[in-house]
């Protein structure tokens, strides 16, 4: 069974169709990217799927459970998690706490047992620092864990963020440009940690414009254009398809 | 264990005060200090809210109205003209009911001031929770009007209702025996006693929410703060954490608007007035918003020099003006700034000017 499936997804904003019939199914294990142009309904799809918005018609089915009507929060507490374009810390927070935030779902201290320091908090809290300096160790971020995220270099921050997103143990990570803003070099790392989490058995969904990136690490790509899914394929057979190249290249 | 050790510094002062206005014959700065605690309970419960939790809130002064008024209306008004009903008749058998007698003889049935507390408090929760629900779905301007909204409407309430006295408020509250020997109340003989109920009540309260704040709960908050949208992502359910904090910072005032009722004897409209609100989030802005230590120590100094009449006619003014100097000058709070860094780079300047001139 497909660990997300999607099925004939449509968004309409007013005369706008900005995904028209998409549907492609992410196996579990695998790095999945959805690539396009501007314009062509990438975030819009993934908004979708991460419940940011309700689609127009279709659906989003999560390890065989429809996700209609779910929002964000609960989407993530039924194990996906997801980064943003534009890195969204939690300013005013060190790096050790915006990856501790991840673990929310993972935990339940209420704010009655917060107030009064029960003891059953002692060992969750030490267990919520403990997995999330784990995650920073395994991105290689651990001597920033108590600097303040937002201070940190912007490839230091997408670091954080993927610990963060970690945090949750999720068994699918959407990525929403994780290049975005980032130079060569540290585009080339993102990917090699993308894979790093790929090898931990976390299946990966990506939403990307660098070409590289993509074509580096992904086992399938899905490529969109003003809504549409044009095609679907490994990587080797998308670079020699004659409509891809028509629309990245433009027509002879 | 470590949040208890950093309040001892601060059970060490509040006795040194003690000690000290004892020893120069100036006990009654006392009475200011205990009322400037209870208005501090309410702040640093807004701190929570308005710092860490990031939603503003105008209408605080409500919360803290709706528990004192209250309150000193079930203690105060006598129930027997409706001693035949049956809620009388309940609240009667649960041993809730209090019988005595007036400045003037006369007989009285009132609730006892910890069901009028419980009830104070519980409503000042309830009606958070009815306002909460539709109000937290705005984001910043248009949450400050609405939750202004709410205050102007408690303060018309206030002022309107019989009930609750009209423009002369409610007097002649009776105190509020917390147990046997200790009671909260404005009599001479009991100042000192009060002036450590009022303080051994924040310090708890600051602990609950030093707690919170480091905690699975408090990161959640601080993380809405930071970014709704990340902190929906990360499985946080915004919405309820708004909601319960606003409840939280609500009981909170409503606890204090109780306490300072009882202490003073009375409750009046001014104390439900939309300028108190904007009061204590000047007070919370100065002490550097997401700094509950901040909001503590700003809470103190400017309630006791408000209350010491330091400010005169010029009270609200000064609050308001210390709301647009702390926007302008120290968005983060009076003790972010480096006043040494400061007045030496000033005073740097000038001697620069100076040689210039030369």
């Amino acid at each position: 069974m497909a660990l997300l499936e999607v099925k004939q997804l449509n968004k309409r904003f007013g005369g706008l169709l900005a995904v028209n019939d998409v549907s492609f199914q992410v196996e579990p294990g695998q790095i999945k990217a959805v690539i396009g142009p501007n314009g062509a309904g990438k975030t819009t799809l993934f908004n979708m799927i991460s419940g940011t918005f309700p689609a127009t018609s279709g659906t989003v089915s999560f390890k065989g459970r429809e996700l209609k009507g779910k929002k964000p929060f609960q989407v993530a507490g039924l194990g996906m998690a997801r980064t943003f374009q534009n890195i969204k810390m939690f300013s005013g927070m060190t790096a050790l706490e915006n990856v501790m935030v991840g673990r929310h779902v993972q935990s339940n201290s209420g704010f009655f047992a917060s107030m009064f320091r029960m003891p059953w908090t002692w060992k969750e809290e030490r267990n919520i620092r403990d997995k999330s300096m784990e995650l920073l160790a395994f991105l290689e971020i651990e001597e920033h864990a108590h600097t303040d995220a937002a201070s940190l270099a912007f490839g230091q921050q997408r670091a954080v963020e993927l610990a963060r997103a970690l945090a949750l143990e999720p068994s699918l990570l959407l990525l929403d440009e994780p290049a975005a803003g980032l130079n060569i070099y540290e585009t080339a790392e993102v990917g090699r940690l993308i894979t790093k989490i790929r090898d931990l058995g976390i299946t990966v969904l990506l939403v990307e414009h660098d070409m590289s990136l993509v074509m580096d690490i992904s086992d399938e790509i899905v490529v969109l254009c003003f809504g549409e899914k044009i095609a679907e394929d490994a990587p080797e057979k998308i670079q020699q398809d004659p409509e891809v190249i028509k629309i990245y290249l433009g027509e002879e | 264990m470590k949040k208890l050790l950093s309040i001892l510094p601060l059970l060490v002062v509040v006795i040194g005060v003690h000690l000290l206005t004892s020893a120069t014959d100036t006990m009654y700065y006392l009475t200011q200090m205990t009322m400037s605690a209870y208005y501090s309970l309410l702040i640093i419960g807004l701190c929570v809210l308005m710092g860490y939790a990031g939603q503003i809130s105008l209408g605080h002064a409500g919360f803290f109205a709706i528990g004192g008024y209250l309150s000193a209306a079930l203690t105060t008004h006598s129930l027997i003209p409706h001693q035949n009903t049956t809620l009388v008749g309940l609240l009667d058998s649960a041993g809730l009911l209090l019988s005595g007698q007036n400045l003037y003889g006369e007989a009285l049935l009132v609730v006892t001031p910890w069901a009028a507390c419980i009830i104070a408090v519980l409503t000042a929760a309830i009606i958070a929770v009815i306002i909460g629900i539709p109000v937290l779905k705005l984001k910043g301007h248009y949450l400050a009007m609405a939750t202004l909204g709410f205050g102007i409407i408690i303060y018309r309430v206030a002022l309107a209702m019989e009930y609750f006295g009209e423009a002369d408020g409610i007097s002649e509250v009776p105190p509020f025996v917390l147990m046997s020997g200790l009671s909260v109340s404005g009599n001479f003989s009991d100042r000192v006693q009060n002036y450590y109920i009022a303080w051994v009540l924040l310090l708890i309260g600051m602990v609950l929410l030093l707690n919170l704040i480091d905690s699975r709960v408090g990161r959640a908050l601080r993380g809405i703060h930071g970014s709704d949208e990340a902190a929906d992502a990360m499985g946080v359910n915004t919405a309820r954490f708004k909601l319960q904090t606003f409840v939280l910072s609500a009981v909170f005032a409503a606890v204090a608007g109780v306490l300072l009722t009882h202490y003073n004897g009375g409750i009046g409209p001014s104390e439900a007035g939309v300028m108190k609100s904007v009061r204590y989030v000047a007070i919370v802005a100065v002490g550097g918003m997401a700094h509950l230590w901040g909001a503590l120590l700003m809470g103190i100094v400017l309630n006791f020099l408000s209350l010491r009449g330091v400010f005169g006619s010029y009270d609200d003014a000064v609050f308001g003006l210390i709301l647009i100097v702390i926007m302008l000058f120290a968005p983060n709070g009076i003790l972010s700034l480096n006043i040494r860094h400061r007045l030496k780079h000033f005073l740097g300047r000038r001697k620069q000017d100076k040689e210039g001139e030369a």
